[in-house]
């Protein structure tokens, strides 16, 4: 019972701690947007993004201090959409391949047919 | 907590005339509640998780998209963003004040996470009508334009949806009707607006900075 109680203060006094980080970690990514470049500001904002969010569902949410299965069922959409993310990228790098070839067929010919582009065929 | 758990376990499984899977024992009323919401909140994560994949998708795809900043204000999304982590660390201080039977102060963190919620969205509205009647977008005008009104919509109505769930408690307590007893229906409550605010912090970085 004394470990409970111990638990749960530990618990209720770190939320004005997390409150604190989050607030810190929104105006870190404030300052990221506005003076990092290109692919270094994105990954530095999806980073901080996910931390805060980490922040939010270990100590707001108590996740840290339930028992594991919450934080399986918790972790599980993660991990599927992540899935779901690289399952949506190869269709996607595809399209792009697409646009290339089509790019260059229409710039092969340009000076000898008047005859206007064609799709590729598919 | 958890000992008192593993003690009642092992005790059901020494009498073995008790009809109780031993897997199932330890779950309380409470605890049931908890884990449906978090069923719940995974099953949303897949909806949201869904759309920015999508979103994600498109914008890939698409060389001309416009920068968000273009459109979108940072520093007013920004606060936004900061109103409902307060809002966040609000709902928490009224969870710890039921459970340790304080009411007053339950229902002055409770209230105050509501309007946290309602300022959150009448920011929101501000954005939209901007965006609708200056700017002129629609939700056909452009991909940038769909995604940008289906994402921040949804996640607006999560929002709606919070704001009713509290003031429901809120009401209840101006009743009369909470007590400490009641404190694991504003813990579920919370883990509800603690991941409305959870995919605000993400849709935030996706949608406008990025």
């Amino acid at each position: 019972m004394s470990s409970a109680t111990t638990i749960e203060s530990a618990e209720e006094s770190s939320y004005f701690a997390i409150f604190i980080y989050l607030s810190v970690l929104t105006a870190a990514e404030l300052a990221v947007y506005a003076w990092f470049p290109g692919v270094v500001k994105i990954a530095f904002l999806v980073a901080l993004a996910w931390a805060k969010a980490t922040l939010v569902a270990m100590y707001f949410m108590h996740l840290r201090f339930e028992r594991r299965t919450l934080a399986i069922i918790a972790f599980i959409p993660v991990v599927l959409v992540t899935f779901l993310t690289f399952m949506l990228l190869p269709d996607l790098t595809a399209r792009l391949w697409a646009h290339a070839d089509a790019h260059q067929q229409i710039a092969a010919p340009s000076g000898e047919s008047s005859a206007p582009a064609t799709p590729p065929p598919s | 907590m958890s000992q008192a758990a593993t003690l009642d376990t092992h005790s059901h499984e020494a009498h073995s005339d008790v009809h109780l899977d031993p897997a199932e024992s330890p779950l309380t009323p409470e605890s049931w509640g908890k884990l449906g919401m978090w069923i719940f909140l995974a099953a949303d994560a897949m909806t949201f998780g869904a759309a920015i994949a999508a979103y994600a998708a498109l914008r890939m795809d698409n060389v001309n998209w416009p920068d968000p900043a273009q459109f979108l204000g940072i520093t007013f999304t920004a606060i936004m963003t900061f109103i409902l982590i307060v809002s966040s660390l609000t709902m928490v201080e009224a969870l710890s004040s039921i459970k340790h039977g304080n009411m007053s102060r339950f229902q002055l963190f409770l209230g105050l996470t509501v309007l946290g919620g309602l300022a959150f969205l009448g920011m929101q509205a501000r954005e939209w009508h901007e965006l609708i009647w200056d700017k002129g977008l629609s939700i056909k005008t452009s991909l940038f334009s769909a995604t940008f009104f289906i994402l921040t919509g949804f996640h607006g109505c999560h929002v709606t949806g919070g704001v009713i769930y509290n003031s429901v408690y809120w009401f209840r307590g101006l009743a009369g009707k909470m007590d400490r007893s009641k404190a694991s229906l504003i813990e579920i409550a919370g883990l509800y607006w603690h991941f409305v605010d959870l995919v605000w912090i993400l849709i935030f970085t996706f949608v406008y900075l990025i």
